[in-house]
């Protein structure tokens, strides 16, 4: 009797430890299955290399999703511009040089940063980067790629710094002080042995801040304009692949070539994360390895 | 030369701190700019009247209470499936390729974008189930969001667990289970329970999974059942900054709401960090 009890209470945490794979294959199953049914209408070549989308079109509805891919790995690509650099040198400043007191203080104001909701940040975008743009390069809106840039800068700071900062202070002890006995000042050192020896660490960090840029939809969708075009420079208005299924989701009937394109979208946004993620993991799995 | 190379040390230093300073500053001004404005948006009757006259004046009460609903939804379904899953991956299973891919599929899943959970929730959910837009909907593909943070979490509180703990037990002649439930769990609860809190905050101020699987932007009465629609924080957020016929009219509101989400977010953050404390003084004794 007791065996069996044991046995069953065993299955039950067996079946909720894989649970996260079921659910894992679930969606990638559910995104695909809906998801290709829209290629029942729409030429594969049209989808991906089509750069207008415009699925509600009176005569002829086109469903070419390249300029939100675009827009999205340009929002993406603008944000790390400004969070690798500022997040490397906050991640190097709180692991080599900060006072404990600093370090405390610096590791509870990330913590925040990272518990702010998204739509907050998509708010102040609104309130304050915005009209910044605008005054600043003389725009008549700053509801565009580079106000979203800015603020998925500011979602991916914590990520990158948090994971980077770890990886910095695992650096062994002996290769400072072995460069410091070479001669090399402090700086030297930071820059030609700390950094380089961190430097999986910080690529994995920079990996997961994209996938976080990437998916966002919030904050995307309230501060860069949402134009459905081909973007030509930071200061057009551009519109997301997580943008265009937040707006047009809640409206589109249900089993229509429309809808099932937005669960196609989902799936590439799907696949890219996979992707960075599966980056991350090789880039850790040989870090581990090599150690 | 020398001089060179000091030089160049300290605009390096200057730099890093030049970068810790800015981040220092995205939060405070953030935070300056709501609290500020936010504050006087903010009254009693704001926090427990209903929106009135399309929502240029009144309060957030139902909006308050959409986000407590569904939050509570979400934590009865994503703390016993994440803290379950914690104690196999941590009490059960034996390392090797199959553990290391299940715990491949949590780190993945956490990275899938929230508007994805989103159509998940609208095909299986709100459709597939037929649950509807409602905050039975919501909150469950909200659990599925928080459920790769509940798991990694928790399985770190139990990992900090002592092994004599699981063996004293097992020497006695317990059983697996039963070593878990008496030693085990009691030694890991409050890190289980802090995580789970700080896991819910960040449920509560989700946006986009909710979008279309039960939010509305206004409702005349609380939700009464687990089927019927709500209103939240987040969502009300967006649609008064974005989607407003009077948006200028109605920025100071947006602004009370903002600060009330945020204290939410702070509160429960704050709660983690006290509870921790004080539950981990309690049983390390």
């Amino acid at each position: 009797m007791k065996r069996i009890k044991e046995k069953a209470i065993y299955f039950f945490f067996f079946f909720t430890g894989i649970l996260a794979v079921i659910i894992l294959l679930g969606i990638f199953l559910m995104l695909l299955l809906n998801g290709l049914q829209t290629f029942k209408d729409v030429r594969f070549s049209d989808f991906f290399f089509g750069t207008v989308w415009n699925p509600s079109a009176y005569k002829e509805s086109s469903y070419g999703i390249l300029s939100m891919v675009v827009s999205t790995f340009m929002v993406t690509l603008g944000a790390m511009v400004i969070a690798v650099p500022l997040g490397i040198g906050t991640a190097t400043y709180i692991a080599e040089i900060a006072s404990e007191r600093i370090k405390n203080f610096l590791r509870s104001v990330i913590g925040i940063l990272a518990g702010i909701p998204s739509v907050v940040i998509g708010f102040i975008g609104i309130v304050l980067v915005g009209p910044f743009i605008a005054k600043v390069f003389n725009l008549s809106s700053g509801l565009n790629a580079l106000n979203g840039s800015i603020l998925l800068a500011a979602m991916s700071l914590p990520t990158i710094i948090s994971i980077s900062e770890e990886a910095i202070r695992e650096v062994p002890k002996n290769y400072k002080v072995a460069s410091y006995a070479l001669g090399a000042n402090r700086w030297t050192t930071l820059v030609r042995v700390t950094i380089p020896a961190a430097f999986s660490g910080i690529i994995v960090s920079i990996m997961l801040g994209i996938g976080r840029a990437i998916g966002e939809t919030m904050t995307v969708l309230m501060v860069t304009g949402n134009a459905p075009a081909m973007p030509h420079s930071f200061f057009d208005s551009v519109r997301t692949m997580t943008a265009t299924i937040a707006i047009e989701m809640g409206e589109v009937p249900y089993g229509t070539t429309h809808y099932y394109s937005l669960f196609a979208i989902g799936a590439v946004l799907f696949l890219i994360s996979l992707g960075v993620n599966l980056v991350a993991e090789l880039v850790t799995a040989k870090y581990r390895g090599a150690k | 030369m020398m001089k060179f190379k000091r030089f160049k040390e300290i605009i390096g230093f200057g730099s890093l701190i030049l970068s810790a300073v800015i981040v220092v500053l995205i939060l405070g001004i953030m935070i300056f700019d709501i609290a500020a404005k936010g504050f006087e948006a903010i009254s009693l009757k704001f926090l427990i009247d209903f929106p009135r006259e399309g929502m240029t004046k009144g309060g957030i009460f139902p909006v308050i209470i959409g986000t407590i609903f569904v939050t509570i939804m979400t934590t009865l379904f994503s703390i016993p499936l994440g803290v379950s899953a914690a104690i196999y991956l941590s009490e059960y299973a034996k390392e090797g390729r199959f553990t290391r891919f299940v715990r491949a599929a949590i780190r993945n899943l956490a990275g899938i974008p929230s508007i994805v959970y989103g159509l998940f929730g609208v095909a299986i959910f709100v459709q597939g189930l037929n649950f509807g837009t409602s905050v039975l909907s919501s909150g469950l593909t909200l659990g599925l969001l928080t459920l790769p943070w509940i798991i990694a979490t928790s399985e770190e509180a139990l990992k900090t667990v002592p092994q004599d703990y699981r063996e004293g037990a097992l020497a006695l002649g317990a059983t697996k289970w039963q070593a878990i439930r008496s030693n085990v769990l009691p030694y890991a609860f409050p890190g289980i329970l802090t995580s789970s809190i700080l896991g819910l905050s960040r449920a509560a101020g989700e946006t986009a999974p909710i979008l279309f699987t039960g939010v509305v932007f206004y409702l005349p009465w609380l939700p009464g059942s687990v089927f019927d629609q709500f209103m939240a924080l987040p969502y009300h957020i967006y649609i008064l900054s974005t989607q407003h016929h009077a948006i200028d009219l109605v920025r100071p509101l947006a602004y009370g709401t903002t600060l009330v989400l945020i204290a939410i977010v702070f509160m429960l953050n704050l709660a983690a960090i006290i509870l921790r404390y004080q539950l981990g003084r309690k049983y390390k004794k």
